[in-house]
């Protein structure tokens, strides 16, 4: 089993393409980081225009720390990263079939379930690689960068501050939580490309689901906010924000808190379902698929 | 004759207690806040404002005469509201002949006595200034202003070791907040469900932000390059 998964790791790591991803998680990440060093102040504007009417200007020095740079980045980047991480899945089984090598894959004195579940292993290994990646560029370089200090997050109605030693665990806990998100996704990709003998297909169909999930979970219609949105993966992979959610008592942050635990597991809990779902899809259609190529 | 003279004299002595004008009073509390040069504070800062969730900050206040102050954070964020930094009770008393002074008797409920001043230079900030001064230790308690550009807001004053300045050792600041709201395509939030607030709950609401100074430093000089 190791000696298969190490192959498949092998293999991922042997395509250019593979360190695509990271090349462009590094280059997005530092543009950002490059943008706000030199234009942070007007970012911070926006983000405290909400409370500019009452309140006098918050100086951007205070706000701007490498705390709020890694949440910028996260905010913008883990809409993105999916797209990145369906490049590998969905070439997992579809790559070996475009390639004519899947056949004789399945032939070794390998299970089928076995083979798949190796796969699988092997595309999570990836996307945990790139979310490590990330948290390197979007977290570490940034408090380099930027130092540290109190956290503002800006929401649609409410402004919540963290000390800065109270922020740590909150990433430590929400790049778990995207970890579990962005295998969503994998598992996702990994489905469609069972389904197919064409690697295009089933990373052009993900990225595809994703936009269409990630539209309707950001558009407010009152119906879909009440059909559709609240059963769409795209919804819950927000979750990670919940952790920088807080409770209060008469206005004071209640250091350690999080405002809705509950909602956050719920998420988890939903994503990981969806997870098993796709999975179960594509373990049971893989085991009873007609290998021709 | 003895008694008569003792009546007599503790009429003489009351009569002139509460006959004590409201300018004596408003130069008396003047006199105290006019020892004061300078000050360097350091304080904690809470805000109590609904669209708003932060720790207690620590920050550090500096003030010179005549009328500059300024809120430095020391550590974290802190939120201070609109015109707050600029409105100065000190500099207001010194304009002496700038404002008419109405006597409102005294509040029923702390017998502080209530004085009204209605500033006469059209171009002042404040319009109205409502005074509750305590007459036995000559210290302004409460203070209401309405303002040209920063609607009306209360300070109310307690004082501790530093009252024979007339610096209080804690000031609550109740004002009015405007509304709160950004797009969600900026915030891009994250729904947990428990976002019960609509924008109409954050208009027009009461804001608290107290400061409670911890150590003054008075009349040691303050460097003019804190105010730029």
């Amino acid at each position: 089993m190791i000696s298969l998964l190490k192959i498949e790791i092998f293999k991922i790591f042997k395509r250019p393409r593979t360190y695509i991803a990271f090349a462009v998680i590094a280059l997005i990440i530092i543009l950002i980081q490059v943008a706000l060093k030199f234009g942070g102040e007007e970012y911070v504007g926006l983000m405290l225009s909400g409370m500019g009417d009452s309140f006098e200007k918050v100086p951007p020095e205070n706000i701007l720390n490498g705390y709020l740079v890694c949440f910028i980045i996260l905010n913008l980047l883990l809409i993105h990263v999916p797209i990145l991480v369906a490049l590998v899945a969905g070439d997992a089984i579809a790559g070996e079939a475009n390639m004519g090598t899947l056949r004789l894959l399945v032939s070794k004195p390998v299970s089928r379930a076995k083979l798949l579940f190796v796969k699988f292993t092997a595309s999570v290994i990836y996307t945990l690689l790139l979310l490590i990646w990330v948290a390197i560029l979007a977290l570490f370089v940034s408090i380099l960068v930027f130092g540290v200090n109190w956290l503002g997050v800006a929401r649609e109605l409410e402004f919540n501050v963290m000390e800065a030693n109270d922020v740590m665990w909150r990433y430590a806990l929400a790049f778990c939580f995207a970890a579990i998100g962005l295998i969503c996704v994998a598992s996702l990709a990994f489905m469609l490309s069972v389904f197919s003998d064409n690697s295009i297909g089933p990373i052009v169909a993900t990225v595809c689901v994703i936009i269409v999930f990630t539209i309707l979970t950001q558009m407010q219609i009152p119906f879909y906010d009440e059909t559709i949105k609240p059963y769409l993966f795209t919804t819950h992979m927000l979750g990670w924000k919940g952790f920088f959610y807080v409770k209060a008592v008469d206005g004071v942050t209640v250091k350690g808190s999080i405002e809705n635990l509950p909602a956050v597991l719920k998420s988890a809990a939903i994503l990981v379902l969806y997870t098993l779902g796709f999975l179960g899809i594509a373990f049971w259609y893989f085991n009873k698929k007609n290998i021709l190529s | 004759m003895k008694k008569l003279f003792l009546i007599v004299f503790a009429f003489v002595t009351l009569g002139h207690l509460s006959a004590q004008t409201p300018e004596e009073l408003i130069n008396k509390v003047k006199a105290k806040l006019e020892k004061v040069n300078d000050y360097t504070a350091q304080g904690k800062l809470k805000t109590n404002v609904i669209f708003i969730k932060a720790p207690i900050a620590s920050v550090r206040v500096y003030y010179k005469k005549p009328d500059r102050m300024k809120i430095v954070n020391e550590k974290g964020i802190s939120f201070i509201p609109k015109g707050s930094v600029n409105i100065n009770l000190a500099k207001f008393l010194s304009a002496a002949g700038n404002y008419e002074i109405v006597d409102a008797g005294k509040e029923a409920t702390t017998g502080l006595r209530i004085l009204k001043l209605l500033p006469t230079d059209e171009n002042s900030d404040i319009v109205l200034s409502t005074l509750y001064i305590d007459e036995k230790t000559e210290l302004i308690k409460k203070a209401k202003n309405t303002t040209r550009d920063n609607g009306t807001y209360e300070l109310e004053m307690t004082y501790g070791k530093y009252s024979s300045y007339g610096l209080p050792d804690k000031v609550i600041f109740s004002f009015n907040t405007k509304d709160y709201k950004l797009p969600k395509g900026v915030t891009f939030d994250y729904d947990d469900g428990s976002q019960k607030k609509t924008r109409d709950d954050l208009k027009n609401k009461k804001g608290k932000v107290e400061i409670t100074y911890s150590e003054y430093v008075i009349n040691k000089g303050v460097d003019d390059s804190i105010f730029k």
